[in-house]
């Protein structure tokens, strides 16, 4: 009885700052919290109730796991699992080099006001929304109109339905979500540069070491901890793709799926279009459980690497 | 800044090496920029030289149809950069809002459940519910399909950010400061908006920068939870119209338009218009404010 009349006291002293927590905490809540307990969905046979949320799920039937047993049994999930993974692997490898030769290059250009310039240009990408980049992309990829197909016609090659050819497309995105991204992430790499003790330059340049000498064996390896631990990062991110990318540069079509399915299309689709409720609430879960394994075990590593970096 | 000049004048790279490596970022930040040219060349092509021609980069025959005629139509435009910048305005508000406040609590050594509270928002980085029981939960549970707020609150709070913002907190605003103003008798909250928050300023002018940035680009909560034509957000439009104009002149009070005016409305070209006059505001804004990006970012890496 004490320790409850405690706990109240206790409540009740930090009342401004639990007043504070109070708005996020209902939003974590609601936003959060509910929807994990949402996933016993993937368990049972959604049935949309007039009754209310409680009612639609309390009321649905557990199939247990027929839901994940459906989902792997199609081609789909080794589709959607294979897409997801090697489309991220390619950009967190290719990313990697690009924004590092970037990050170089820009630090070295001895005009600085050039350099900034340089380094405007390449941020503007980041601030455009995927369905603007939809519409790039159809500028050049237009089959009737579009600039790719009209250069292949001055050479005389025949055109190509871009929006139908699936051969292209993980080069298409590739480039496509390079096109967006370097030039952001070159900064992180920049300002490590930035960082960097220029007396060890100073010391080189009197041994006689010359410009890309130093750039090896004095900026990369100084690079190398955050390098490792951005890597890190981003592979415990791997099982989650941007939707998008993958959805609005495609135009959603069709025929590409193939190739530019991945599982967080695939739970919208599902959701949205198809309407397998308790098949997608199951790939959304499968990838929630896997990704949270990821993160886990890269964070365990970046722990182990530096301390101070890792994100718990 | 004197000392850097200097030890530039010995750290640089030869000549010609200087003009490669300025060759490859100049190329590369022209390829950043040069698709919006494209479309931007595109907007002003005549709708009858497109057909024959394709899109290109210098057009046979110029035309400010396209403009013409969105600006004639232009109440739906107006509609959804009506809705795109209430929602921007009042997201981001609302997002700070909660944002500081939790931060500050769970960054105070005084609060007595810090611990358990800062686990619960940084639990949700790690695990989350997923797409579909979080589509049940707004649209059933807090039935706000077709409303304003699932426009707003979904977006609203992101526990990376309020990571980021205890560690700047914790660095910024010094223990002593806080205690002082106790000293004087102010209540928690006067401490926090009086000492706090004005000390806290870059720290919040970021996450308002991110915020604001995420609510202008966002289109996948309306492409979730918006059916009705009046609450489409400028980027969803953008999507509406991706195959066929039709959404405008269904939406226009401009009577005299008609399925005449389908007909004849240049498509391809006021389409790009379209995406031109809704990129505009950011291309034109973010060079001033890149600076607070690249230090969100540069934030963001360190951690506490």
């Amino acid at each position: 009885m004490k320790a409850v009349g405690g706990f109240f006291q206790n409540i009740y002293k930090s009342k401004v700052m639990l007043f504070m927590v109070l708005p996020g905490a209902l939003w974590f809540l609601f936003f959060s919290y509910l929807p994990m307990f949402g996933t016993v969905i993937a368990f049972k046979e959604y049935r949309f109730s007039r009754d209310g949320f409680w009612a639609s799920i309390v009321n649905s039937k557990w199939v247990g796991w027929d839901n994940f047993k459906f989902l792997f049994s199609t081609n789909d999930a080794y589709v959607i699992t294979r897409n997801t993974l090697l489309y991220n692997l390619a950009f967190i490898f290719i990313g990697l080099i690009l924004s590092v030769v970037l990050a170089v290059i820009l630090s070295e250009i001895s005009n600085k006001r050039l350099a900034k310039t340089y380094q405007t240009g390449m941020f503007m990408p980041y601030f455009l929304s995927w369905v603007i980049v939809g519409y790039f992309t159809f500028s050049f990829l237009s089959s009737e109109r579009g600039l790719l197909n009209q250069v292949l016609q001055s050479f005389g090659v025949d055109t190509i339905q871009w929006y139908n050819n699936p051969k292209f497309w993980p080069y298409i995105l590739i480039l496509v979500y390079l096109w967006k991204a370097v030039g952001y992430n070159s900064v992180v790499y920049l300002a490590a540069i930035m960082g960097i003790d220029r007396s060890l330059y100073e010391a080189a340049m009197i041994d006689g070491a010359s410009k890309f000498q130093q750039i090896r064996n004095i900026t990369i390896p100084l690079l190398k901890p955050i390098i490792t631990i951005m890597t890190l990062l981003a592979i415990g991110k791997i099982f989650y793709a941007d939707f998008g990318l993958f959805y609005q540069v495609p135009r959603d079509s069709g025929t590409l799926y193939s190739v530019t399915n991945v599982i967080d299309t695939y739970v919208y689709r599902g959701l949205k279009s198809t309407g397998e409720i308790g098949m997608s609430t199951a790939a959304g879960l499968y990838q929630s459980v896997v990704g949270f394994i990821l993160v886990i075990t890269s964070n365990y590593i970046v722990r182990k690497y530096d301390k101070d970096s890792a994100l718990f | 800044m004197s000392r850097r000049t200097k030890q530039r004048d010995f750290h640089q790279l030869s000549k010609v090496w200087n003009i490669i490596f300025n060759s490859i970022a100049g190329l590369f930040a022209f390829l950043c920029v040069f698709p919006f040219l494209f479309v931007v060349i595109i907007s002003f092509t005549d709708e009858s030289v497109l057909a024959r021609n394709g899109y290109r980069l210098i057009p046979e025959k110029w035309s400010l149809a396209a403009y013409r005629y969105v600006f004639e139509t232009a109440d739906t435009l107006l509609q959804s950069y009506g809705v795109t910048i209430f929602v921007t305005i009042v997201g981001t508000i609302v997002s700070l809002l909660i944002i500081s406040l939790y931060a500050y609590a769970v960054s105070r050594k005084s609060f007595r459940y810090r611990n358990f509270f800062s686990f619960f928002a940084f639990f949700t980085m790690l695990f989350n519910g997923g797409l579909v029981p979080t589509y049940i939960v707004v649209t059933q549970l807090l039935g706000l399909k077709d409303s304003v707020w699932a426009l707003i609150l979904p977006m609203a709070v992101n526990a990376f950010y309020i990571m980021i913002l205890r560690t700047f907190y914790t660095s910024s605003v010094p223990d002593a400061i806080v205690e002082s103003g106790k000293i004087d008798g102010a209540g928690e909250f006067r401490i926090f908006l009086k000492l706090v928050l004005p000390l806290s300023l870059p720290g919040l002018a970021t996450i308002a920068l991110f915020s604001t940035l995420g609510y202008w680009n966002d289109w996948f909560n309306a492409l979730l939870y918006i059916d009705s034509p009046n609450l489409v957000p400028l980027q969803s439009m953008l999507m509406r119209i991706e195959t066929s104009m039709q959404f405008i002149l269904q939406n226009s009070q401009n009577s005299s338009l008609s399925l005449e005016a389908l007909r004849s409305m240049p498509q391809d070209t006021s389409r790009m218009a379209m995406v031109v006059l809704a990129t505009g505001p950011i291309i034109f804004a973010y060079p001033f404010f890149q600076r607070y990006f690249i230090q969100g970012l540069t934030v963001g890496a360190v951690k506490e």
